[in-house]
């Protein structure tokens, strides 16, 4: 019996009954439409989590002070006041470290700003001008801090937007104006552009000073929380890492790499760590659609038995006629895998449909990968045998004296 | 053409065994009409489905038009019945939701014969049997003398040694089983070989040669030197 003949018999057989036929595919349809929606989404997230961590900074290595030795007590990580301006400066300055292009020093401290009747308690960051470029800091309006600032102990400030609103409503009229911190008055000379980031080191939550208005007018403190130091190129991550370990080694006068007393560590450390995590992510949502991929499978198999059994009569005769084993089950096969293909690809344009809505309301790139496309109409195919194999066997089993007699 | 030599058939059904057919033997002759009739339980449909390939006999051979068919896998046995028998069944059988037409190619269609044969062959028998104006009626469509006649056309469309019919008049109106009995009787004159089971005397006696079964096994077997006559007339448009 020619392939194309069985096909138009099954599609005519099918169309019968389009209700079950219907609710049939529907399972598949919202199987493989959930499991593509879910893999988009995590992807999406991934991508989205990714590119803002690139947005931080690319090729960005963090040196922070290690934790602090009272005697046998080690104290938290960060804590530690080892770390000074006179080593970024000798970082930027030496020539045994060749693979760095810039030096950020910078001091960090929460505390409470207010303007006004407003206050908001944030981030402020005592940054040279090297900041904006290796955080890629973008001005929405006003300037950054300048060397002049730094040179001259200004009392400047750049807001973050998230401040700039909190503190003034509306950010066109910030500039200019005043706030307080600790007790001293910045003058708001501009303000960056939003980042949409969040949580705790949220760049759109924070105040840019001049370091040294930070460390001598408003901390009172000598120390850095942190140096950032841009690699040239990602290639050289690794060698840039090392080679600034062993300098601020012998520069603390260290010999022993496991008594440091910072560590360094780079954007590819945490985008890895992020990575992997909603990698996990994906993965557990595309197990979970999976299952309703396999009760939709199930649904099929269902269908498929009360489909033999409604027809026993026509299998017998058919049997009767001549119609040889490998024939009906083909037959039945064809006609679970036309259900599950059908609502393969409805299902698949579905998770294409929904995701793209999804992304667009959850802000989360769009991506769909060729893969989970083929994955798709792959799987539903197998699923159409997997669970058509059983009825269509059972079908083709039927002996036609008792299927013939069968009412 | 049909040879039966010591056929029977045990059914178990548990430990409980049924000799539905016992040391049954009679030849059959390419050309005849012979009608098998018997009371129900009497072995009849054992011994129409014994010689329609559909079921093997427990012991004894059977062999048709030359081939031994008692002892052959399910396939082989639906070869043998897609090319050496025509059946025609009480409840006509036809797929539902299906013309007329295809209904008669289905036959052709498991001997892997192209389409264009196909159409040529089914319109050709369906004109035989009256209904060339309905090739492509579904066969719901159709009363049951049709639809028998339709089965009868699918019958015969693989040229069968055999047609074989059982109850072929049980499900329709007696104006329509008289036409049947015609067309069988026109057939038996163009040399083909019908084999009809009965339980009705005055269908059985338009047959050449009545075989009767009792308990399973051969009551009689008789010629029927004057069977009754069926005129040879299909109505085309007269039957709704």
């Amino acid at each position: 019996m020619e392939i194309l003949e069985i096909l138009k018999e099954c599609i005519s057989t099918l169309t019968v009954n389009k209700m079950r036929t219907g609710l049939a595919i529907l399972g598949i349809i919202i199987g493989i439409g959930s499991v593509i929606t879910l893999i988009s989404l995590g992807q999406g997230s991934q991508k989205a989590i990714e590119d803002q961590i690139q947005a931080l900074g690319a090729n960005l290595l963090t040196v922070i002070p290690g934790g602090q030795n009272t005697g046998n007590v080690r104290g938290a990580v960060g804590s530690a006041t080892t770390l000074t301006l006179n080593d970024a400066k000798a970082i930027q300055t030496t020539d045994q470290i060749t693979t760095i292009t810039s030096v950020s020093p910078e001091y960090s401290g929460r505390n409470q700003a207010t303007a006004g009747r407003n206050n908001t308690n944030t981030q402020i960051t005592g940054v040279y001008p090297e900041y904006q470029e290796i955080h890629k800091v973008i001005m929405t309006t006003g300037t950054f801090i300048s060397q002049r600032d730094v040179d001259g102990i200004t009392r400047v400030a750049v807001l973050g937007p998230s401040v700039a609103a909190t503190l003034f409503g509306d950010r066109e009229s910030a500039i200019g104006q005043n706030i307080r911190v600790k007790g001293q008055t910045l003058q708001v000379i501009g303000i960056t552009q939003s980042k949409g980031g969040s949580g705790f080191n949220n760049p759109d939550d924070a105040i840019y000073i001049p370091l040294s208005t930070a460390l001598k007018v408003i901390f009172g403190a000598d120390h850095l929380t942190s140096i950032a130091i841009e690699a040239k190129n990602k290639e050289v991550m690794t060698d840039a890492q090392n080679q600034i370990g062993y300098f601020l080694l012998s520069r603390h006068k260290l010999s022993d790499p496991t008594e440091a007393d910072f560590s360094i560590f780079s954007q590819n450390d945490i985008l890895n760590t992020a990575s992997s995590v909603t990698g996990t992510f994906t993965t557990l949502l595309g197990g979970i659609a999976a299952i309703s991929l396999l009760v939709g499978g199930i649904g099929i198999m269902n269908i498929m038995l009360v489909t033999v059994t409604e027809r026993t009569r026509e299998v017998g005769l058919r049997k009767a006629l001549g119609a040889q084993k490998k024939v009906i089950i083909t037959q039945f096969l064809i006609e679970s895998i036309i259900l599950t293909l059908t609502g393969g690809i409805m299902g698949m344009m579905l998770g294409i449909g929904v995701s793209y809505l999804l992304s667009h309301f959850m802000s989360v790139p769009f991506t769909i990968s060729t893969v989970s496309i083929f994955l798709a109409i792959g799987v539903s195919a197998v699923i159409g045998i997997v669970f058509g194999l059983y009825p269509a066997n059972k079908a083709s089993n039927l002996q036609p004296i008792e299927a013939l007699r069968y009412e | 053409m049909i040879k039966v030599s010591h056929i029977s058939k045990i059914y178990k059904i548990g430990t409980l065994e049924t000799l539905a057919l016992s040391d049954v033997s009679f030849e059959i002759k390419k050309g005849e009409f012979v009608a098998i009739m018997g009371p129900s339980g009497s072995g009849k449909s054992t011994l129409m489905h014994i010689l329609g390939a559909l079921d093997l006999p427990s012991s004894g051979t059977y062999i048709l038009d030359g081939e031994n068919v008692s002892d052959l896998s399910q396939d082989e046995l639906a070869d043998i019945r897609n090319r050496k028998i025509g059946f025609i069944f009480q409840a006509f059988n036809l797929l539902p939701r299906t013309t007329t037409l295809q209904n008669v190619m289905l036959p052709m269609v498991y001997a892997k014969i192209p389409k264009e044969e196909r159409v040529k062959k089914a319109t050709k028998y369906l004109e035989m049997v009256g209904l060339s104006h309905r090739l492509n009626h579904l066969s719901n469509q159709l009363s049951g003398g049709q639809q028998q006649r339709v089965a009868i056309a699918r019958g015969l469309v693989m040229n069968p040694a055999i047609l074989l019919a059982d109850e072929p008049t049980g499900n329709i109106a007696s104006s329509q089983a008289e036409e049947i009995m015609g067309i069988f009787q026109h057939l038996n004159k163009e040399e083909h070989t019908i084999i009809m089971i009965t339980h009705e005397l005055d269908i059985a006696n338009h047959a050449h040669r009545i075989i009767s079964l009792k308990d399973g096994k051969i009551s009689g077997d008789k010629k029927n030197s004057r069977p009754t006559k069926a005129k040879f007339i299909i109505n085309r448009e007269g039957d709704q």
